[in-house]
């Protein structure tokens, strides 16, 4: 039989807010446990909740990047259930009236456009965390991560492979990081995935049983999670068996998934509005401001860069992933004055190596787009060769020097001199009778020899152009 | 000086006549002396004389707030700041809250002196002070009956003179039912009037924190300090708060009274009736018309009321698991055993029904025949109410359909304790003001008349029920024994 | 409505709550009475009312994003039942 594959996400996306969703506690990432937890986070006797504006807001750009409906008015319930990482015994979230409804994000697989419905997202509190170390046979529970305000992003079971679930997942976490309202970094938790998974026979309408498969924290993962989870399935229903409906966490030592019994046990969140806060109303003017402040997105950027700059759609692709990035080759052409194509190839080759040479972001550079523009600078005037930039830029790199002070140090300025650049391919002709009779005879390769020859002598510092345009006058006697 | 109301006390700490100190000195005395009431959960003698002397500091400086030097105690459901903040509940027996609640704050500012923390049900479910705790307190009025609740320690301390003025609650009628039933004057402010922060939360849609005191006119100044915005409470509400003693003396020639029939039917005790009936009198001595006003609605607030409370509140004390604060059982086995002990252990019978009702409320399958329909009779009543409030200036009518039962007469029967808040309970779901006065005895025990005004009406109500006040001297009258 | 014991168990384990054996019987005949009043809703038809949360009709106040909250963490660990190196300690949690 063949069997077809439905996934439906849920992404819970920390939203870079500096305090917490409820509380005006902070929610820096890495603090002594309990020393960003406040009454309100530790859910004391008495206190109140005070919505946070800054997730409001955030959580509108969203919906307005995914071209969703941004609900006129939102209210907050209350998800009922006991854990040690949850203070309050329930935490407040949304249900019935969600800020973000439905909206859409745009993939590409193996050179196919796929649209990925989103059908809500909604605003809600981040739970602690229950460390497992030991003491003395009990858990620890830290309580700084509660209350960090999280936008869960529900998607439609609309992908049918891993590879297609990833590159949702990818998308919508380069378009988080793009709005500035989410750091993306998954290592801290700040970007987490649950994946819904069924598989049921191709053809057929109705979607079988699904498992949640919980809290997978890369993209590695997501794909391994769900690919062994199909097995998993098919396994049990081609051997007549049935799925039962349930949680299951991914083990990435053991590459599997397993039923994760805690969670199991009859839940029933009956969530209803929480009385303590009041229904979200979201203004014209607050749409009006998040849309003046919406940057362009990146499926318009790749575009733009294609139709303005002319470059290839692999080259828009890289060069749009990343807004920092973008905006540095934007920065790039506007102060070097020099051409797309340099500035392209610049960034994806010299500075995206040398930057994943010691696996930094962007927007960690050593070298920033000004100090690239002035070496750029002097590649288009002819100050130095494309191969004397490359070294200049290997000490810019280490150091905090301008280009043309590098050249000065360094001596490294191209010798335009025509009698200078002479009296080397004099010398070299003088010198390497063997190699003109061959020339001369009719073997052009050798020509090469000359250049190489001129380009050592002086350094590499003579002007490429020149050297051929001599050599071949003097060879020509 | 025991039987002074704060107005008098204000005056006389300004003339001279005594200080701060004394004042405490001599309440602090009292409480002790009738101790046998069990309206005090805590006394704090040593920080109310530390304070008291603070407040003659400020008084001598001449630039002290009206309040400055008085004592007040209140209700152990506000949090304060290093003391026990119980809540009338063995869960918190052990809870030293470590912030204020906004009215505390709020107090301290104005000057207050605080005395302790007074008994209350067991967090604040209950209509007889019974289900405390720290056992029942006793009607300073007739020993062996209740004072209402959930604030019974609130009234029957300051029905004792013990204090005073105190804070209180109202979610059904814990404010005017104790109110009434001690013979005081109690005022549940508009939803939304005073903050909820630190106050611990029984059913936070309806929850509203108000002043029990002797008169009216006292009543004005304590709700002067409460009342106000708090960023720290979403559900406050931004509005200026209005001079509350300004139009205390207006005339009520040509105010408009509207009596609901449906709280004069044949659930009315029939001396309540005749007592109401006085009290009305007297309102048209003073010029008032009365006119009749239908509210059909309203037999189904205890009900929707008896929904939507246990559902908030099932939430609301989730928080009490015995990991943060609180009691904690010994030895848990794991995890379950951990909660279902420690809140098994640390919750009375009538909290542990609520929260039961309200988890089954809400739970699968039942959320819209319960909790919906109950929200949509919430706003049947609160139009009903509304459009009486079209016709009529004020609302008047019984508190309590009969005046204070005996000990322990009602325990058995939970059901029938509910539907003595006939009277109070609408008012909360449609967030009112309304305030209960003293309006006479039946054998010996007081009666109170509501009056419920519309939102935000507090000065009117004040106002309705200080003349009323100047006409009459049940407020003034002092039990046996407490003279 | 009528519970029944098992029912109230039920209940009670949802809401971790601890009752003795022996009083199972008499919350289940409490509950059921307090079942029966609220019954008495159904007796008026609200098709076309809007449930009403709150008594206002008021907006949600939003706050600056902007920390104001110190570590407070020795007043709030001072009330705690089990602590030890800044962390509330349960029995052991089982994933």
């Amino acid at each position: 039989m063949q069997w077809e594959t439905v996934i439906g996400l849920e992404i819970h996306a920390q939203l870079a807010t500096k305090t917490k969703i409820f509380s005006a506690a902070s929610t820096a990432y890495g603090a002594e446990p309990n020393t960003q937890a406040c009454a309100v986070d530790l859910g004391l006797p008495g206190v109140l909740p005070v919505l946070n504006q800054e997730a409001v807001r955030m959580a509108v750009k969203f919906g307005m990047a995914i071209e969703a409906e941004v609900a006129d008015y939102s209210v907050f319930a209350r998800k009922n259930y006991f854990y040690p990482d949850l203070p309050k015994g329930y935490q407040i979230s949304q249900m019935d009236h969600p800020i973000v409804g439905i909206g859409h994000m745009d993939i590409e697989v193996d050179d196919q456009t796929k649209r990925v419905g989103v059908t809500r997202a909604h605003l809600e509190e981040d739970a602690g965390k229950s460390l497992h170390e030991d003491f003395h046979g009990l858990t620890g529970v830290d309580l700084n991560r509660a209350g960090t305000p999280l936008l869960e992003i529900v998607s439609e079971p609309d992908m049918r492979s891993a590879k297609e679930a990833v590159a949702y997942m990818r998308k919508i976490h380069e378009l988080v990081q793009y709005l500035d309202i989410c750091d993306g970094n998954m290592q801290e938790g700040s970007f987490r995935c649950d994946a819904n998974v069924s598989i049921r026979p191709v053809g057929q309408e109705e979607y079988g049983t699904r498992t949640e498969l919980k809290n997978i924290n890369s993209f590695k993962f997501v794909e391994k999670a769900i690919n062994i989870e199909v097995e998993r399935q098919i396994e049990i229903i081609e051997a007549g068996g049935r799925i039962t409906q349930e949680t299951r966490l991914y083990d990435a030592d053991k590459n599997e998934t397993r039923s994760m019994r805690s969670k199991e046990e009859a839940n029933d969140y009956r969530y209803f509005p929480d009385p303590d806060l009041l229904p979200v109303y979201i203004s014209d003017e607050l749409r009006a401001q998040v849309k003046a402040d919406l940057p362009e997105l990146p499926h318009l950027k790749r575009q733009r860069f294609i139709e303005q700059y002319k470059l290839d759609s692999e080259t828009a692709t890289q060069l749009s992933s990343s807004r920092q990035l973008a905006d540095y080759f934007e920065a790039l052409i506007k102060e070097s004055g020099c051409g797309a194509k340099i500035c392209s190839n610049w960034i994806t080759v010299e500075l995206s190596g040398a930057l994943n040479k010691q696996n930094l972001d962007i927007s960690q550079s050593p070298v920033s787009h000004d100090r690239l523009a002035g070496l750029l600078k002097r590649i288009s005037d002819n100050t130095i060769s494309g191969k004397i930039a490359k070294q200049v830029f290997e000490l810019m790199w280490n150091s905090e020097d301008s280009a043309d002070a590098i050249i000065d140090a360094q001596g490294l300025k191209q010798i335009t001199d025509s009698g200078a650049i002479e009296a080397i391919i004099d010398k070299i002709i003088a010198d390497n009778p063997g190699q003109v009779e061959q020339y001369l005879s009719g073997k052009d390769k050798v020509f090469g020899f000359f250049v190489g020859q001129t380009m050592k002598a002086s350094q590499g510092k003579a002007n490429p152009g020149e050297v051929n345009k001599i050599l071949k006058e003097k060879l020509k006697r | 000086m025991h039987t002074k109301t704060i107005t008098q006390l204000v005056k006389g700490l300004r003339a001279g006549d005594y200080s701060s100190q004394e004042l405490t000195q001599s309440y602090l005395a009292r409480i002790k002396q009738h101790q046998a009431l069990n309206s005090f959960i805590t006394v704090t003698d040593e920080q109310a004389m530390a304070a008291a002397k603070q407040a003659d500091a400020r008084l001598a400086s001449g630039n002290a707030p009206l309040l400055t030097g008085i004592p007040i105690a209140h209700k152990d459901i506000f949090c304060t700041q290093g003391v026990r903040t119980s809540c009338g509940s063995k869960m918190l027996d052990n809870f030293i809250a470590p912030y204020n609640a906004t009215v505390v704050d709020k107090f301290n500012a104005a000057g207050t002196v605080t005395l302790g923390k007074l008994n209350m049900d067991e967090f604040a479910m209950g209509s007889s002070n019974e289900t405390s705790f720290y056992g029942a307190v006793h009607n300073p009025w007739a020993n062996n009956t209740v004072p209402g609740g959930s604030s019974g320690g609130s009234a029957a301390a300051v029905a004792a003179r013990l204090i005073p003025a105190a804070t209180g609650t109202d979610t059904g009628g814990s404010i005017r039912q104790p109110a009434a039933l001690c013979g005081i004057t109690g005022l549940k402010p508009t939803y939304g009037r005073v903050s909820r922060y630190g106050m611990i939360a029984y059913a936070s849609s309806l929850d509203q924190g108000g002043p029990m005191t002797q008169t009216a006119e006292d009543a004005a100044l304590m709700l002067q300090v409460m009342a106000g915005f708090d960023t720290k409470d979403s559900t406050s509400v931004e509005r200026e708060v209005p001079d509350y003693s300004a139009g205390l003396n207006n005339s009520l020639k040509g105010l408009k009274i509207g009596l609901p029939k449906e709280f004069f039917d044949e659930g009315l005790n029939s001396d309540m009736a005749a007592a109401i009936e006085t009290a009305v009198n007297e309102y048209k001595k003073l010029g008032a018309e009365v006119v009749e006003v239908s509210m059909p609605n309203l037999k189904l607030a205890i009900p929707a009321y008896y929904v939507i409370a246990p559902a908030e509140c099932s939430a609301n004390l989730s928080r009490m698991d015995g990991v943060r604060f609180g009691h904690r059982c010994t030895e848990p086995a794991d995890l379950n055993d951990l909660y279902i002990r420690s809140r098994g252990e640390g919750f009375g019978t009538e909290v542990k029904r609520r929260i039961l009702v309200g988890t089954y409320a809400l739970s699968e399958g039942y959320y819209d025949a319960y909790y919906i329909k109950a929200q949509k009779i919430r706003r049947l009543i609160s139009d009903d109410f509304n459009k009486a409030l079209e016709q009529v200036d004020v609302i008047m009518g019984p508190v309590s359909p009969t005046p204070a039962f005996g000990l322990g007469e009602k325990t058995s029967d939970p059901i029938e304790m509910y539907l003595a808040d006939i009277y109070t309970i609408a008012i909360n779901l449609a967030g009112l003001p309304a305030m209960s006065i003293p309006a006479g005895f039946i054998n010996e025990k007081p009666v109170g008349l509501q009056i419920i005004g519309n939102y935000f009406a507090e000065a009117k109500l004040l106002n309705v029920a200080h003349q009323y006040q100047q006409v009459t001297d049940w407020h003034q009258q002092t039990p046996q024994g407490f003279e | 409505m009528s519970l029944t014991a098992d029912d109230v168990n039920k209940i009670a384990y949802l809401a971790r709550l601890g009752i003795d054996a022996e009083d199972t019987e008499s919350y289940a005949k409490d509950l059921s009475g307090m079942l029966d009043l609220v019954a008495q809703m159904s007796t008026v038809n609200t098709d076309n009312v809007a449930p009403m949360a709150h008594p206002l009709d008021q907006v949600q106040r939003l706050r600056i994003d902007q920390v104001n909250e110190e570590n407070q963490r020795k007043t709030f660990q001072a009330i705690a039942p089990q602590v030890e190196a800044g962390l509330y300690l349960v029995p052991k949690v089982i994933e």
